[in-house]
């Protein structure tokens, strides 16, 4: 049974149900942690890291790790602050990411996290790696190149009958993610639409629908990620 | 094919729980698993082909095309590479006519490589159709391939086995088990039943108290106390499981092959005690698919114990039912990580899972589970046999017992010895005959790189902790490249990328080595090095990725000067070469591509 609960954000009294996930506790009190992979609601994948925060003086996801009673969590430290700019410049160098080209623009959140920590120029050295672009399908484009593998489509873009239209193929270096060929001749119009929503980056692009938001009218064009969160208590 | 396919996923349950076998059994019929074999996988599971190649291409051993007649996996491990892996590579291209990564065009022969295959003390080491040929050497290459000609099974190539065991009828394998020195716990002195025996004549409860008491810890590396990870998993309500992880992957560790060849039916009395202990009666052994070679044998011993009722209904007329299967691998080395070991027993990719919760809590099938490593195993039999107290007198007061330590490497005797936890690294080396050593790696690439300075240190939970492996480095390699780079490429490849830092910075941090190594770096490098594996140690969900920036961090820190001999003390340095860039237009306008002469 779930009990209300306790607990502070770098130093900010919050409370929260118990079995609740820190990035949603969080969300509810109105701190912003950054998120690429979590979607509230669905199995967490833990894959991004971008959520990391120290619990207890531990680092830990905040979008795997629940809250626990009178837990003390940092979250905007310079330290931690530094991981996530790190991240987001890793996530930039090993990508082709050309934003200026890229129908997902304005509505990216790999993008918005680079203009929120103020990414200049990244620290790492870009590796250029050539992937490939899916355009096999009838409904969707999968642009490899951009897919930063946060696992939302293969856990959130199922049929009724509970199988994934998306999958990842190999690992590590070769990891690419891949769409099921015979079950997306068959794809609705709506999961088409949904798996492009979903997708953090430009990965998943529907076809034949191209700019109908213009640039200018965007989720990220005049406000910055997590706005939306930080605004909710003031 | 088609009705073949059928028959295997029927053969096996029908359900995408046993994918692994499933597709364990396609590639061994087929030498791949085609996109038709997926699809008819898929089909007959329920599942979607997307769903069938997340695992399938997940795991080294499984092809999209076939592999050859005779398919060879060389082993690329650094030990196999210091004992001359490059001749044996290069004869085999010679002799086949292809490289590595091909296939003959004949179909005869395809040649790769493969990760630690569990033989660093008797390298360069293959595998060709899952057989073990060991000492490998441009002459034995030459006969291989002759055979290979003359169709020859592989099994009827050689005919000298190797020792105890290793000779069954049912291995017949060339590995030589080199059990250099045997301490009275797991290589001593074994007769079969007795522990259980023992354990079964008193309640499961003290039988978590004896192994608590022995302060007895996980052999894999992690350490983690094994009567404590018993005990809670003993206080859940639902059925719990007993796994076994003979997923022995880090490079330069084969104690628990000699445990699985020489105390197998050790590992399942152990298993079958801690069963009785934690009230399971369903137990799993994961063993690597590098171990195929013994499989007939372990299937054997489960079968010897089934027919003595030390496995199986009733046992010892106990009214205690357990019973042990053997889950195969298909080569993944994050698979050692126990989530990752229980995702693939379920027929999936072998992704770390989060925590909480922890496998005790809710592990095989989402029921409590313990899993332990194959020595732990070993131990407890020993404990529940002789006591806490009699096993508390050997090691070290935080360390008790023994340990199996595989050393391989510039040593006169590698091999596996069975010594008390406290030994320090200098008596090692004079145990192993090592002269002229610059360094020993301890643990395997995810431990610690120690230079002679510390050899006075213990190797004991409280010093130099160690899953076992230990890379004796002689004076005359090149530490770098050799060992370093070696480890870092690993990494790179056995990474399961699910979560991106350790993904990305295992590549990162490896090509930032083989810069030191070709001179382009400069000092400020370093400190990015060691920063950048920082990020990726606090920030990676599984020990994988929180380790394996060890191999710089601690050459780093102690060989400091080594790598300051090979970088440039200037504040910039442009990775831009001008020469090379202008190169091929220079070319077609005849003109030397050379801007700064």
């Amino acid at each position: 049974m779930s009990e209300k609960i306790k607990f502070t954000i770098d130093g900010k009294e919050c409370e929260g149900q118990t079995g609740q996930l820190i990035v949603d506790a969080a969300a509810d009190n109105g701190v912003y942690i950054p998120v690429l992979c979590h979607w509230r609601d669905v199995v967490p994948a833990g894959s991004c890291r971008i959520c990391t925060v120290k619990v207890n003086g531990r680092f830990m996801a905040a979008c795997t790790t629940p809250i626990e009673d009178a837990c003390s969590v940092e979250n905007n430290t310079p330290e931690l602050q530094d991981i996530r700019k790190a991240i987001v410049e890793m996530l930039f160098v090993e990508g082709n990411h050309f934003c200026p080209a890229c129908e997902k623009s304005g509505d990216c959140d790999l993008q918005a996290l680079g203009y929120r920590y103020q990414m200049m120029v990244p620290r790492f050295p870009y590796a250029f790696e050539r992937r490939e672009l899916d355009a096999e399908s009838p409904k969707i484009f999968l642009e490899k190149n951009r897919c930063i593998f946060c696992k939302r489509c293969i856990r959130m873009i199922k049929d009724e009958q509970g199988r994934s239209y998306f999958g990842f193929k190999g690992r590590g270096k070769h990891l690419e993610i891949a769409l099921d060929k015979k079950l997306a001749e068959n794809m609705s119009e709506e999961l088409a639409m949904e798996a492009m929503k979903i997708c953090p980056v430009g990965a998943i692009l529907r076809k034949e629908v191209g700019f109908a938001t213009p640039i200018g009218e965007r989720k990220y064009d005049n406000v910055p990620i997590g706005s939306d969160i930080e605004n909710l208590q003031k | 094919m088609k009705e073949k396919i059928i028959s295997i996923v029927e053969s096996n349950g029908k359900t995408p729980e046993r994918l692994m076998d499933i597709l364990l059994a396609v590639q061994e019929e087929f030498r791949c698993v085609s996109d038709e074999a997926v699809s008819l996988i898929a089909s007959e599971l329920g599942i979607s082909e997307a769903d069938v190649n997340q695992t399938k291409t997940f795991y080294h051993f499984f092809t999209s095309k076939p592999v050859g007649k005779y398919a060879v996996y060389m082993n690329n491990s650094a030990t196999s590479v210091m004992s001359g892996m490059h001749e044996v590579v290069d004869e085999f291209e010679n002799q086949a006519g292809i490289k590595f990564g091909e296939t003959s065009p004949d179909g005869l022969i395809s040649l790769d490589y493969t990760a630690c295959i569990g033989m660093s003390d008797q390298e360069p080491a293959a595998l060709i159709n899952s057989v073990v040929f060991t000492e490998l050497s441009r002459e034995k290459v030459k006969k291989i391939y002759a055979d290979m000609k003359a169709g020859k099974p592989v099994e009827s190539m050689f005919s000298e086995y190797g020792d105890g065991n290793n000779a069954d009828p049912l291995v017949k394998s060339m590995v030589k088990s080199n059990i250099r020195k045997a301490w009275p716990v797991c290589l001593g002195e074994y007769e079969v039943g007795k522990g259980l025996e023992k354990a079964l004549a008193t309640d499961s409860k003290s039988v978590i108290e004896e192994v608590k008491n022995s302060d007895l810890r996980g052999r894999g590396g992690a350490g983690f106390p094994t009567g404590l990870k018993w005990l809670f998993c003993s206080q859940e309500k639902e059925t719990p499981y007993v796994m076994c992880n003979a997923d022995e992957g880090e490079p330069g560790t084969f104690k628990d092959r000699i445990l699985l060849t020489e105390r197998t039916a050790m590992i399942f009395e152990g298993m079958t005690i801690a069963g009785y202990a934690i009230g399971a009666k369903e137990g799993i052994l994961y063993l690597r698919y590098e171990y195929r070679y013994l499989k007939a044998f372990v299937e054997k011993v489960l079968e010897d114990l089934r027919s003595k009722n030390l496995l199986g209904k009733n046992i010892l007329g106990k009214g205690f039912d357990f019973d042990i299967r053997v889950q195969f691998g298909a080569g993944a080395y994050v698979c050692g990580e126990e989530s990752a070991l229980i995702e693939s027993t379920e027929g999936k990719r072998g992704e770390p899972r989060n925590r909480p919760p922890f496998p005790t809590q809710r592990g095989y099938n989402n029921k409590p589970t313990i899993i332990n490593n194959v020595e732990t195993f070993c131990s407890a039999v020993k404990i529940i046999e002789n006591g806490a107290d009699w096993y508390k007198k050997l090691g070290t007061e935080e360390s008790s017992g023994t340990k199996l330590l595989s050393i391989s490497g510039d040593c006169k005797l590698p091999g596996v010895y069975e010594v008390e936890w406290g030994m320090t690294i200098m008596e090692m080396l004079e145990m192993v005959g090592a002269e002229d050593v610059q360094a020993v790696q301890v643990s395997g690439p995810s431990g610690i790189c120690v230079p002679p300075a510390q050899f006075d240190r213990k190797i004991a939970i409280e010093d130099l902790p160690t899953g076992g492996s230990m890379i004796v480095v002689g004076g005359h390699r090149d530490l770098l490249k050799d060992i370093v780079l070696n480890f870092m490429e690993f990494f790179e490849d056995e990474s399961c990328g699910s979560c991106i830092t350790c993904r990305s910075f295992n590549m990162i941090l490896r090509k930032q080595i083989q810069r030191v190594i070709e001179g382009k770096s400069i000092k400020s490098d370093l400190d990015n090095m060691v920063a950048w594996g920082e990020i990726m140690k606090n920030t990676s969900r599984c020990g994988l990725g929180q380790s394996s920036a060890n191999p710089v961090f601690t050459t780093i820190q102690n060989f400091r000067d080594l790598y300051e001999s090979m970088v440039k003390d200037v504040e910039f340095k442009s990775d831009f070469d001008i020469d090379k860039a202008i190169a091929e237009s220079c070319e077609y306008v005849g003109r030397p591509a050379k801007v700064h002469e």
